[in-house]
């Protein structure tokens, strides 16, 4: 087994330092060194999106980053989205759409559209399913997840002035 | 008496009638009254005193395995296969 | 226990208050927060890891297994193989998916003698971590003596075939036949006399079909933790659609008395059908008790998931119908062979009973056969067998209508069962929604649009689906605050927790804030049928609708005491209990029952048989690149029969995912093997559902022909929805580009070469 490697991040906006293999990737020092279960693991091929983080603001699949890549940089997962006053509007609309059957893949997807609509305030619905295409979900045929997405766009123009941009 | 549908590939039993009628308050005492005229009807249908793994018994369109079902002069009894989901 | 719609309560005493509505559902914070706690998500002290060795064969015997270099790995607890597992002699078990031989169940969850399909499970390790097991794995060392492989079902059923399993033989009702073979078993339907029925009609039309392997596809892999405690109890936590399934086929497996298995669902990140078979609870147990009783965690990875769980079954399917130059339909026969991967269980049963559902017919002939092939055990996956039946049958229908020059939906409509109408396997038909669906369905502004531009087409197909009744227990209390907890038994897959909480609601005339589902395990509730099979939100419903008035009941001898009344003069109406102009609230007697007496509790089970098919239409515009050969969905509208709704987003939800998998089914998904049996496309990137880019927006109707047989009128509505829609866009593509396809999927490749055959002849 290889040395391990002390890697200094932000998740979340709190300071953490791990202690991971040089090996392991980004997803499975969150779930497993952290215990930080919110982000799944769906395919390990970085074909799901279920495991969608933020790393300096940008989307990626954190299967596919190794846990090492965080060194000084921060990290956004489904655990830090809700606002100190309540859940972030796109949790809030993915409940009131019902935009979630099983709910594995709604991390991803949130994280994801997060992204999205910091990019892009106002998306067309061609945009959106452009821009969620690496999110795959298996119960819901994607109906309720873009009308909750454009519906986020629609209420809160600036989803950047709910709690701040992204740590 | 009920009268009891026989599925096509048990018919050689019953001399390729597909219909057969049987007294009996319940479905027990249907079968059984059936297998008394056509012997060995109840060995293909059930085993282990149970309705056979994937059939289902069904009683004027409702699905009961229960033996001791009550059933009507006019009642209707079906195997069908057991249909289960996913 | 006796039905009690006709006692007092609520049921059908529309307009309701709480059902129809749209409610948040109660685990939404946890699911949108990332809290909710799946299988992976689940960690214990000490906890171990696991990991599985699979074979690198199609078909090959296992002369010898040496484990010993891999026991020696520092960080490995245990190894287990098929020689761990008790022996287990043919018990037939139903979980719900269909009946299933435990004996097979045994052998696929850890090869026996020979490794059956590629990817088979051989062996297992616990180690201290998943990357120690994984590297132990690989020092296993099988031998094994390769055997030829057979993949295809109709190769598979020839005399000549290499023979899967030394001791099958067919059986047809019971009666085995001699010889060794692949045929696990025939069955058959007849009615009338097919050649008077083929004599009437003008028209006749056969056509042959072909499907491919597809799986359920849910984004959350199989696992499990098994802890096989010092005294021999044993503790599964597992994503699970039934966890009293999987404690019964655990403690047939593993030959324990059931009380000594305790199985606690967690979260389940989609199963449709394919989480009700055990495949890694029974090993993680048997490494739990190898490994000095500490807890053993499994993950499956996306390349094992689609390896070595269950796929739906490839089929070839043979359809012949004739009608009359008025569209009459005067017989119809079926040939349906079904591949059930290396153990029998094929859903050909119900294939066999889907394929003519929707028409009535006086002549027919169906024949299934239930096939074994050198792939993965088939597992159900919503409305098992009827995709590739549907498809089928709705291809030769819309061929028949268009010979005949007749709208596809009036076709339909003048061929269509109704109540009173035979089923082709026999029953008589009570009342259903099928023609509704046509109606509405010719009224949906979708059918009347204009559809312009080259190589555009619509397509319509209607589709059947049995549903289930099934076993529900739940228990609940009433809390002092007046709110009541519930107690299912019943994993929460698509927003049952809050269709169950609705109708309890709505039974005691209570806000459904004010009631708090949970999901427990098997010690903390009475059993419960898997949530699957479109039985959940009818049957736990009904239980939660009985416990319901049982706690009113309760509440109601409450007020009496408080009053100082008698019991006869309670009447109990929008939440308050009243006796000749004395009234106490809810919520204030609930306040009060601690100086009352004792604590309202109550529990229900039931076990309905009256739970009603569910019958659906769906329309389709598709647009085909000649070129390329690409399908797009343009305009998708689905519109069924659901009984009563009670929670429409979560109703629309179901239509909205059967059609997304019908899609992926029917336009690119399917496994691919080479000649030697090993699969291809064991991942997401080559075994390709659809994204958010493959489908537009999809339309539902929600017709509500009231089920008589509920409460509340609930029809099953999970699986109807995935059985139209391949036949729905084929139907399309023809009439976009003048082919007629037979196989699925219609990927890019086989239109194009459907496309040049034609302009070829």
């Amino acid at each position: 087994m290889a040395d391990r490697v002390i890697v200094n991040t932000s998740i979340n906006g709190e300071e953490a330092t791990l202690l991971c293999e040089p090996r392991q990737t980004l997803l499975e020092v969150l779930r497993e060194g952290l215990r930080l279960t919110g982000t799944k693991e769906g395919c390990s091929n970085g074909n799901c999106g279920a495991c969608n983080v933020l790393l300096d603001g940008v989307l990626v699949n954190s299967c596919l980053v190794l846990a090492v890549e965080a060194e000084g940089r921060s990290v956004t997962t489904i655990e830090g989205i809700a606002l100190p006053e309540g859940l972030h509007p796109l949790q809030q609309k993915f409940l009131e759409h019902a935009a979630l059957q099983c709910g594995i893949c709604t991390p991803g997807f949130i994280i994801s559209a997060k992204a999205l609509l910091e990019e892009n305030p106002s998306p067309t619905e061609e945009e959106v399913r452009f821009w969620l295409a690496g999110n795959l979900c298996r119960c819901t045929g994607y109906d309720k997840i873009v009308r909750a997405v454009l519906d986020t766009a629609e209420a809160a123009p600036s989803v950047g002035s709910f709690g701040g941009e992204t740590p | 008496m009920a009268t009891v549908w026989i599925p096509p590939l048990v018919q050689g039993l019953t001399g390729g009638r597909q219909v057969v009628e049987a007294p009996g308050a319940t479905l027990r005492d249907v079968i059984d009254n059936l297998d008394a005229e056509y012997p060995g009807l109840k060995g293909r249908l059930f085993e282990h005193g149970r309705v056979r793994p994937g059939i289902s018994v069904t009683v004027d369109g409702v699905v009961s395995n229960k033996r001791n079902r009550s059933v009507r002069e006019d009642s209707e009894i079906h195997f069908v296969p057991a249909i289960s989901g996913g | 226990m006796t039905l009690t719609r006709d006692k007092k309560g609520v049921a059908g005493k529309a307009p309701y208050k709480v059902i129809g509505t749209r409610p948040l559902r109660p685990d939404g914070a946890d699911k949108v927060t990332g809290k909710a706690v799946y299988g992976a998500d689940v960690h214990l002290p000490a906890m171990l890891y696991g990991a599985m060795l699979r074979s690198p064969h199609a078909h090959a015997r296992i002369s010898s297994i040496d484990t010993s270099e891999a026991e020696r790995v520092p960080g490995v607890k245990a190894v287990v193989t098929a020689a761990d597992l008790p022996v287990i002699q043919d018990i037939l078990t139903d979980l719900g998916e269909g009946v299933v031989n435990l004996r097979y169940t045994s052998n696929n969850v850890l090869a026996h003698d020979k490794v059956l399909y590629h990817g088979h499970a051989v062996a297992a390790v616990a180690a201290t971590s998943t990357a120690i097991a994984e590297e132990a794995v690989k020092l296993i060392k099988v031998e094994y003596d390769l055997l030829p492989p057979v993949l295809d079902v109709l190769e598979a059923m020839k005399d000549d075939a290499p023979i899967i399993l030394e001791d099958l033989r067919t059986t047809e009702l019971g009666e085995k036949r001699e010889g060794q073979t692949n045929i696990a078993s025939h069955i058959q339907h007849r009615r009338g006399d097919l050649e008077q029925g083929f004599a009437a009609a003008d028209i006749i039309v056969e056509r042959e079909f072909r499907t491919g392997t597809v799986h359920q596809g849910y984004i959350e892999p199989h696992s499990a933790v098994g802890l096989y405690n010092d005294d021999g109890h044993v503790t599964v936590w597992c994503s699970t659609q039934g966890a009293f399934g999987i404690r019964n086929q655990v403690s047939e497996l593993l030959k324990l008395p059931v009380s000594d298995v305790t199985v606690i669902p967690t979260e389940i990140g989609g199963g449709f059908g394919g989480k009700l078979g055990v495949y890694l609870e029974p090993v993680v147990a048997l490494l739990s008790k190898k490994a000095g009783h500490r807890p053993v965690k499994m993950t499956m990875n996306r390349t094992e998931v689609l390896q070595a769980t269950g796929p739906t079954s490839a089929s070839y399917i043979r359809v012949k119908m004739g009608a009359t130059r008025d569209g009459k339909l005067t017989a119809a026969e079926a040939y349906l062979a079904y591949d059930a991967g290396a153990f029998p269980g094929s859903p050909v049963g119900s294939a066999a009973v889907v394929i003519l559902a929707p028409y009535k017919l006086d002549h027919l002939l169906i024949d299934g056969y239930d096939v074994i092939v050198n792939k993965p055990r088939s597992a159900a996956y919503r409305a098992p067998g009827g995709t590739n039946a549907a498809y089928a049958s709705e291809a030769v229908i819309d061929e028949l209508a268009k010979i005949i020059g007749m709208d596809p939906l009036e076709f339909r409509l003048k061929n269509a069962v109704t109540e009173g109408d035979r089923r082709a396997d026999g029953p008589v038909y009570a009342r259903i929604g099928f023609v509704e669906t046509l109606h509405a369905a010719q009224e949906h502004p979708h059918y009347r649009a204009p559809l312009e531009g080259k190589h555009r087409g619509r397509g319509v197909a209607s589709g059947f689906w049995n549903n289930w009744g099934g076993r529900s227990s739940v228990s609940a209390s009433i809390n002092p605050d007046g709110s009541v907890n519930l107690l299912e038994g019943s994993p929460d897959i698509g927003g049952t927790r809050a269709s169950i909480a609705m109708q309890l609601a709505e039974t005691m005339e209570i806000a459904y804030e004010d009631v708090h589902p949970r999901v427990v395990d098997t010690d903390s509730v009475g059993y419960n049928d898997a949530t699957g099979g479109s039985r959940t939100t009818f049957g736990t419903g009904w239980a939660a609708y009985e416990v319901g008035l049982k706690l009113i009941d309760e509440m109601k001898r409450q007020a009496a005491d408080l009053l100082e009344v008698d019991l006869e003069s309670i009447a109990y109406e929008n939440g308050i209990f009243s006796s000749n102009g004395d009234s106490l609230g809810f919520k204030e007697i609930a306040e009060r029952i601690d100086e009352s007496g004792h604590p309202v509790v109550a529990s229900a089970s039931v076990h309905p048989e009256e739970f009603g098919p569910g019958f659906g239409t769906h329309i389709v515009d598709v647009e085909v690149d000649p070129e390329t050969g690409k399908v797009e969905i343009l305009r998708y509208t689905a519109v069924q029969d659901v009984g009563k709704a009670i929670h429409p987003s979560y109703v629309e939800g179901q239509l909205h995912g059967g059609v997304a998998q019908g899609v992926g089914w029917a336009l690119n998904e399917e496994y691919v093997y080479d000649d030697e049996g090993h699969l291809l496309n064991a991942s997401f990137l080559d075994y390709r559902i659809p994204t958010a880019l493959d489908l537009p927006m999809i339309d539902t109707v929600l017709v509500e022909v009231a089920n008589p047989g509920h409460p509340f009128g609930v029809r099953g509505v999970g699986e109807t929805p995935i059985v139209p829609p391949a036949g729905a866009v084929a139907n399309a593509i023809y009439d976009a580009i003048g082919v007629r396809m037979t196989t699925l999927p219609m990927s890019p490749g086989t239109i194009l070469e459907a496309l040049w055959a034609q302009e070829e002849s």
